[in-house]
């Protein structure tokens, strides 16, 4: 008989869970069994009993958290059935960073995929996004408008390789996140041939050499020296966002703020941020990846977890296909989730 | 299309005016003509071509797109063009693949052509108003987004790209390495595509004449004087003159080689701004260029700043606009007369020639701005201080300084140092606290270098502060240094790029503001804003307690409001004078 969705997956406050086979997705707080789709913080939490999650995912998670980030790991062999009580769950690349997958999970009949984040997009950094068919599709809405339209990343990695020929003498700084994104930059520079030394934060010093260990080819990346800020005109530097308006840009020569960012579509969050180069880079789905992934699945179902829910749902009504948001918390990718609006703000700028 | 659309999605982005220029001359020297020619149109607003209307773009975007989703995303993006632009769907419709596969490659659309800048131009400018809604479909159909973006600002003649036509004009000089006013010489002979000025630039060709019979001539400016100066320059050789708080204008007469009078009026920086004065058009019945100041004169008294900016505020030039709003040129210097260049006469030889014709003229639209009598600097400073004193009368309200001038001084474009200086009348000031600060933009966006600044009112719990102004310069860097440290150690609440200081009756930092007068604005919360404010000195003596009150600005407030309606003004303070 087949299972009704509802018995298979719920939702509770620590986040999306399995009855059937006792366990939570990318819990927001710490549980006994948690299974993680990727390493980016708003996903994978430390202080779980148990994870269980892809090989890298779990390195990720030990780096960033320290290793003793849960009290056991396993990991999950990539596109295999693994049973666990009344259901069978099955991981399967999802495109979005390094280690990053969807989670299908099985019980009578009937197949949930939660996608996790997810993008369709090529990206040298990660294995691709592989469509699983489902009844029930559970996917985030970062990007969920259609304005959001991500081009192709050559043309925008083109853009930075632009500047930095024309203002030989000034500092590129590309704020890009710790994790996937920065890694994705400069493997998207050296794909373009540029084999000058990227120079990299602090921050994004292990997570970088993780990634090389794993055999993506970044090339050379020191670490910019404290006393060398200076004397890095014309190099280009990947930051954390948060240190792109920081004391540390400072001392760059006449630095070229960029960041890399599916919000960078929209200009006048470009310009809240104080950026000059926007490089519109995603690691999510796009409107169009979006729409068109949740028609590939063939789920007669959709579930919104976060972002712009309602516009997705709306879409989905529109092709008869039966959608609910759930309104999730806590989800947002380290940083790349929205910022508060603030009228104040919006005063100042129509002031004359 | 596609490559004016990089230029001006970098432009728009770019705060600093040398990197501006670098990209212009980048674009200039690596775009072929006509299409950089067209650009060099765009940027420097002298495109000739109806514009499209929002209501049209709306149209051809709502057919298209599903209006739940359009609604949604206008509200998120917040402008119309930059949303049209985003969601224009692909030739696949509205999503990249609607069949379950990834884009269908064998689909055969018909290859799509992306049009040049010459083309959307040339067609702008001849397509017929119900042929345009499928021209520019067609095009937003075969452009990408920043390409749609930057055609739709186009067409809409919304181009803000925080580039002047002076900056774009500078951009061709420095591509020829010749001085930007050689280009403002013979700017106004030109026409779009520019192709003869480009292969001027790059020493192809011979300067094009300049044939127009009233074209611009770059204006001579001034410094500002600062206290040292006194001790270096000797009064008697100086002229003075009020600073009116007007519009510097450029009025220019000639004829055309068929006989037919050709009349301009220019602003400082040579934009052709005759269309919005008719009334002074009118007046300019003699063979010459003229400098003076754009004023607005109610029954023989000149009005504030303010009142000229209603004329100036308003697009369409009615009758009644002008029958309310009366302007006037307050000439003091003349640059060509009869086809004789006179400037480099002295400007006691050329103030003569200017009385000469003034009293020819014998118009009331064009009057001689007065001589300030001074034998000394603190003659002058007197004057300076109470322009009434030395007969300024009725008009001492518009005047905001003195300028003075060597007596030998040739007239020469730009600022050419020790002829001619300003001094400003004191600005006003204001002790504030600051409340806000917010990040720069540019070299200072790493600085909290904005700061939003209030005055004490009564509030329904006791004293309260409003918030009456912004201010982002006026002070050194290491100013800076101290501002944003103290922004960063003060903190008690973030709103994106802005953070909100400590600030209270025993806490908080004074700020003396520095402005040159106040406007009642309804977009304000304390119904007041301020011009050019800038901060003159930072107060970190003195207790928040004792910053100003908001009554301090309603005073200055009113006294400008006399200006404004002299009538009622005078009706409760008995006859007019
Ligand atoms: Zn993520
Ligand atoms: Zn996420």
């Amino acid at each position: 008989m087949a299972r009704r969705s509802t018995e298979i997956l719920t939702q509770t406050p620590q986040g999306l869970y399995c009855p059937l086979g006792d366990f939570h997705i990318d819990p927001v707080r710490p549980v006994d069994r948690a299974l993680i789709t990727h390493g980016h913080s708003d996903h994978a939490r430390s202080g779980h009993r148990s994870v269980l999650a892809t090989r890298e995912t779990v390195l990720i998670m030990a780096i960033r958290y320290g290793e003793d980030f849960a009290g056991s790991t396993q990991a999950a062999p990539l596109r295999e059935d693994i049973r666990i009580g009344e259901v069978t769950v099955r991981f399967t690349p999802a495109g979005h960073v390094l280690g990053s997958a969807q989670i299908a999970i099985e019980a009578g009949g009937t197949r949930i995929v939660v996608s996790g984040d997810y993008k369709r997009a090529s990206d040298p950094t990660c294995l691709p996004y592989e469509v699983v068919p489902c009844d029930v599709f559970i996917t985030e809405a970062t990007f969920g408008l259609p304005v959001f339209r991500h081009p192709d990343t050559r043309d925008e990695v083109k853009k930075l390789l632009d500047s930095v020929a024309l203002f030989p003498e000034r500092a590129h700084i590309v704020g890009a996140y710790a994790l996937g994104k920065a890694q994705r930059v400069m493997a998207l520079l050296r794909e373009e041939g540029y084999d000058r030394p990227i120079y990299l934060h602090g921050a994004m010093e292990r997570l970088t050499e993780f990634y090389k260990s794993e055999g993506v080819p970044l090339g050379d990346t020191p670490k910019v020296g404290a006393t060398e800020r200076g004397s890095l005109g014309g190099a280009i530097i990947v930051c954390p966002p948060s240190s792109l308006q920081d004391l540390w840009s400072r001392r760059f020569p006449d630095p070229v703020s960029c960041f890399a960012s599916g919000w960078m579509r929209v200009r006048a969050r470009a310009r809240q941020k104080g950026v000059e180069l926007p490089l519109v880079i995603s690691d999510h789905s796009d409107w169009d990846d979006l729409c068109g992934t949740i028609l590939e699945t063939g789920a007669g179902e959709v579930w919104v977890t976060h972002g712009q829910e309602d516009a997705l749902v709306h879409w989905c009504e529109t092709r008869g296909l039966q959608a609910r948001p759930l309104h999730m918390l806590g989800y947002g990718d380290e940083g790349e989730a929205e910022e508060p609006f603030t009228p104040w703000v919006a005063m100042e700028q129509s002031a004359p | 299309m596609n490559r004016f659309a990089a230029l001006l999605d970098r432009l728009a982005y770019e705060p600093r005016r040398n990197a501006k220029l670098r990209l212009l001359v980048d674009y200039f020297s690596h775009t072929p003509d006509p299409d950089r020619g067209y650009a060099l149109a765009a940027l420097t607003g002298s495109l000739m071509f109806k514009e499209a209307k929002a209501g049209l773009i709306r149209g051809l975007v709502e057919e298209r797109t599903d209006p739940f989703l359009f609604r949604m995303s206008y509200n998120y993006v917040g402008d119309l063009a930059e949303t049209v632009a985003l969601i224009w769907p692909g030739p696949d419709g509205d999503i990249r693949s609607t069949d379950g596969g990834p884009a269908p490659v064998g689909h055969n659309h018909p290859p799509l052509h992306v049009p040049t800048l010459t083309e959307v131009v040339e067609t702008l400018a001849t397509a017929s108003k119900s042929d345009l809604p499928a021209r520019i479909a067609a095009w937003l159909d075969a452009l990408d987004e920043t390409g749609r973006w930057a055609l739709l600002k186009l067409i809409t003649r919304e181009l803000r790209v925080g580039v002047s036509a002076r900056l774009a004009k500078t951009a061709v000089a420095q591509l020829g390495s010749f001085e930007p006013d050689e280009v403002e010489l013979i700017w106004h002979g030109l026409a779009a595509p520019y192709e003869e000025l480009f292969a001027w630039a790059e020493a192809r060709g011979p300067k094009p004449e300049s044939n127009n019979p009233a074209p611009f001539r770059p204006p001579m400016l001034s410094h500002p004087l600062e206290d040292e100066d006194f001790t270096k320059l000797n009064a008697g050789d100086f002229v003075g003159e009020w600073k009116w708080d007007g519009i510097r204008l450029q009025a220019v007469a000639g004829l055309a080689s068929d006989g037919r009078a050709v009349r301009r009026i220019y602003s400082r920086t040579g934009e052709d701004v005759s269309r919005a004065f008719p009334d002074l058009v009118e007046a300019l019945t003699f063979e010459g260029a003229i400098d003076g100041e754009l004023l607005i004169v109610r029954d023989g008294r000149v009005q504030s700043f303010n009142v000229l900016q209603q004329r100036l505020n308003r697009k369409a030039v009615t009758p009644k606009l002008i029958a309310d709003f009366p302007v006037h040129l307050r000439v003091y210097d003349i640059l060509t007369e009869n086809g004789q260049d006179l400037r480099d006469l002295s400007f006691a030889q050329r103030r003569k020639r200017l009385e000469a014709l003034v009293t020819r003229l014998d118009d009331p639209r064009i009057e001689l701005s007065a001589i300030v009598p001074f034998s000394s600097w603190e003659d002058l400073a007197a004057a300076r201080t109470d322009p009434d004193s030395v007969g300024a009368g009725l008009d001492a309200d518009a005047i905001e300084g003195c300028m003075i001038k060597r007596a030998d001084s040739p007239y020469l474009p730009g600022r050419p140092k020790g002829y001619w200086y300003k001094w400003k009348r004191d600005p006003y000031l204001v002790d504030a606290v600051m409340m806000y600060g917010q990040r720069g933009h540019g070299k200072r966006s790493s600085f909290y270098s904005d700061y939003t600044f209030g005055v004490w009112r009564d509030g329904p719990d006791g004293e309260e502060l409003v918030p009456v102004g912004k201010a982002y310069h006026g002070f050194t860097d290491e100013e800076l240094g101290r501002l944003d440290r103290y922004v960063r150690n003060h903190t008690v609440n973030r709103f994106g790029p802005v953070r909100e200081v400590e600030y209270g009756k025993d806490k908080g930092l004074v700020l003396e503001v520095a402005f040159e007068g106040l406007q009642r604005s309804t977009r304000h919360k304390s119904g007041v804003a301020m011009r050019f404010p800038r901060i003159s000195r930072i107060r970190w003596d003195k207790p928040a307690g004792e910053a100003d009150r908001i009554e301090t600005l309603e005073k200055i407030l009113k006294r400008g409001e006399k200006e404004i309606h002299p009538l009622k003004d005078s009706q409760s303070k008995g006859p007019p004078p």
